[in-house]
């Protein structure tokens, strides 16, 4: 069981796990909480998770930070660590904030128009709603 | 940085003239157009800029489909970085096509909105609608004329994020129109999230990101398990944000409280913009031969085309309102799009393809007819309905003829792609299939009548004052109910793309679509 944990699969690939526990985690939170700012926060979780899984891409072993000397004068010999992931994900990050803040407000608003931030406070009121439209439909077929 | 590749090779500048530009012109004009209009704050040009911007993009998208409707390429490399490297535009003649569209529904829907949004949206909003407006658009092209995998989830979530808020503008009618964007929000973020892991693990097994470079690389290794669960994070993502049966749940609802002009748009290109990703991303990146590997087609993708066709179509039946009604039909047409490509085959794809584009602008004339009737009598429940077919003839004799291409009445368009799809499943002998098409327009046949039934057969309230919409709000909505009609009885146009775009797909060229 020792040797399970201690060998390349798991400990090698750390990152790995903690890539898929996070993104797990976030995505349980988005689905079972009904308040809606855990809801943003998981989905945060669950968004930052890919950051984890893209910067652990772009790891060379042994690999240095991708910056050439100043002269230009490039030693062959120097492994660099892939820089790409990394500004795809500072754009990702980018669009994660646009979305948090986005949800955010939203969600504000939704405080201000129903007076709740549960879920099912929100859905029973919706149902409330619904059933005044029917009840006026029905009232006026008559 | 330049330097970097200056080694290797030169870079030789050449003067460029504006023809060359085309393809980013596409992008920017709308991109910067909106931020203009947000500065400007002049509520008065709000509009003007707005709708000049969508017509000249309508103008760039006619001029590059001009240039390509020979069947050749244009690959516009952006800052000069050559493509596997750098970000690629790449246009065809398929990808013209699809711009033009996007581009011109959104005009139609612009000059409607001029008078139309006034009714849903108070004015000291609409400055900031239409730079969203705008945004949403820059998103959809972006994404439609991208070569690269990545700037794919960019440009979808500007048009996602500025959805959302697009949605939430719904407020002023009805409250529910938060919780519809909020649930939305999640879903589609899901959704695009999913779509980032995908491209991740593409990346992981192939280092690179270009969509031609990952077709032939893809190609050498379809046992690989990181490029088999990147397939499926990618088709699940996009899944999402098209709202294909079963991941749909946040459409009815957003559809339902967002402002008109809003769906009418959305229901015309964003989904199919989403379904066109998913299309390219399965035939053109990992291509059909990958796709005849993995359990997709039988085990998902048709089965849950022939469930959406039906219980999308009985759910909307069993609605009271129409708005309501043409978001759950939205669903069950998407399964159409699905069932055809679930046959594939070279027929199967052609209907999906065909009817991408005639389901999209027959829903966005219903969804611009329900805003003449919102602009009028404040809501589009069958209630409200009652008696407009003879206060409001001439909107309602155009939702008539959208209604007739949605069941796919013969001379509409919505017949030919249902014709085509018949063809395709006889072709792959399952006639059941033929059999199950038919029976769910019959379906839609009930639905569209529970509509007609409202404006023509019951009376009027008592004392209802209702009166037909301005002209300049009818000259779009019949734009789009004759284009119907034309793309039913007229079609080489369509069908010659459908055609072209789907025996590019199944042989797998690495050229986009």
């Amino acid at each position: 069981m020792v040797e399970f944990f201690t060998s390349d699969f798991v400990l090698g690939r750390l990152n790995y796990w903690f890539f898929i526990f996070l993104m797990m985690t976030g995505l349980y939170i988005v689905i079972a909480r009904s308040n809606l700012v855990k809801k943003i926060v998981g989905l945060n979780i669950f968004q930052t998770s890919v950051f984890m899984l893209y910067i652990s891409i772009g790891k060379v072993s042994g690999g240095t930070a991708p910056i050439f000397p100043i002269d230009m004068n490039i030693d062959p010999n120097v492994v660099y660590s892939n820089p790409l992931p990394h500004v795809l994900i500072l754009t990702a990050i980018v669009v994660g904030i646009a979305t948090t803040s986005l949800g955010l407000a939203l969600m504000v608003r939704i405080r201000e128009s129903y007076h709740t931030i549960e879920e099912h406070e929100i859905a029973e009121q919706e149902q409330e709603i619904m059933r005044k439209e029917l009840g006026l439909a029905k009232e006026g077929e008559v | 940085m330049a330097s970097s590749v200056s080694l290797s090779e030169p870079i030789h500048h050449v003067a460029l003239s504006l023809a060359d530009q085309l393809p980013i012109l596409q992008i920017i004009i709308p991109f910067i157009t909106a931020p203009l209009i947000v500065f400007l704050g002049v509520r008065q040009l709000a509009w003007p800029l707005a709708f000049l911007a969508s017509v000249l993009c309508v103008v760039t998208s006619s001029l590059l489909l001009k240039q390509v409707i020979d069947g050749s390429e244009i690959s516009y490399q952006l800052g000069g970085w050559a493509p596997p490297l750098g970000i690629e535009y790449r246009v065809d003649a398929v990808n013209a096509f699809v711009l033009l569209l996007i581009s011109g529904i959104a005009s139609v829907v612009l000059f409607w909105a001029r008078l139309g949004l006034k009714a849903e949206v108070p004015e000291r909003s609409h400055a900031l609608f239409y730079a969203l407006f705008l945004l949403c658009l820059t998103g959809l092209m972006g994404v439609v004329i991208t070569g690269d995998a990545f700037n794919v989830f960019v440009f979808l979530e500007i048009s996602s994020l500025s959805t959302y808020v697009l949605i939430a503008q719904g407020c002023h009618q009805d409250k529910r129109a938060f919780t519809a964007s909020y649930n939305y929000l999640i879903m589609g973020t899901i959704g695009a999230t999913f779509f980032v892991i995908g491209i991740g693990f593409l990346y992981m097994a192939t280092g690179t990101l270009n969509m031609a470079d990952l077709a032939d690389r893809i190609a050498l290794q379809h046992d690989n398990r990181t490029i088999q669960a990147a397939f499926a994070f990618i088709v699940v993502g996009m899944g999402l944000k098209a709202a294909i049966y079963p991941l749909h749940l946040w459409m009815p609802n957003a559809y339902t409280f967002a402002p008109s002009p809003v769906v009418a748009f959305l229901s015309g290109t964003a989904t199919k913009m989403a379904l066109y990703v998913l299309l390219r991303f399965m035939f053109t990146v990992f291509q059909p031969a990958f796709l005849e590997e993995v359990p997709l087609i039988e085990a998902i993708i048709l089965p849950f085309a022939i469930v959406a066709m039906f219980a999308s179509s009985i759910s909307a039946f069993a609605q009271r309102d129409l708005k309501r009604m043409l978001a759950h039909s939205s669903v069950a047409q998407l399964g159409y799009m699905m069932l055809g490509i679930g046959l594939f085959s070279h027929t199967g794809l052609t209907a999906t393809v065909i009817h991408l584009f005639n389901h999209g602008i027959t829903k966005a004339a219903l969804f611009l007819g329900v805003g003449c009737y919102v602009f009028v009598v404040g809501g589009a429940s069958y209630e409200k309905l009652k008696g407009l077919g003879k206060t409001m003839p001439w909107t309602s004799a155009a939702m008539v003829i959208a209604g007739l291409s949605l069941i796919g009445v013969p001379g509409t368009a919505g017949f030919v792609s249902k014709w085509i799809l018949v063809q395709a499943a006889f072709e792959q002998g399952w006639w059941i299939f033929a059999f199950l098409i038919v029976l769910s327009s019959i379906l839609a046949v009930a639905y569209v009548w529970r509509m007609i039934e409202a404006l023509y057969l019951a009376s009027a309230a008592e004392g209802a004052m209702s009166q037909e919409v301005p002209f300049s709000m009818l000259l779009p909505l019949w734009a789009l109910a004759l284009s119907t009609l034309y793309f039913g009885l007229v079609t080489d146009i369509t069908l010659g793309a459908a055609k072209a775009a789907a025996s590019g797909l199944m042989s797998g060229s690495s050229g986009m679509f």
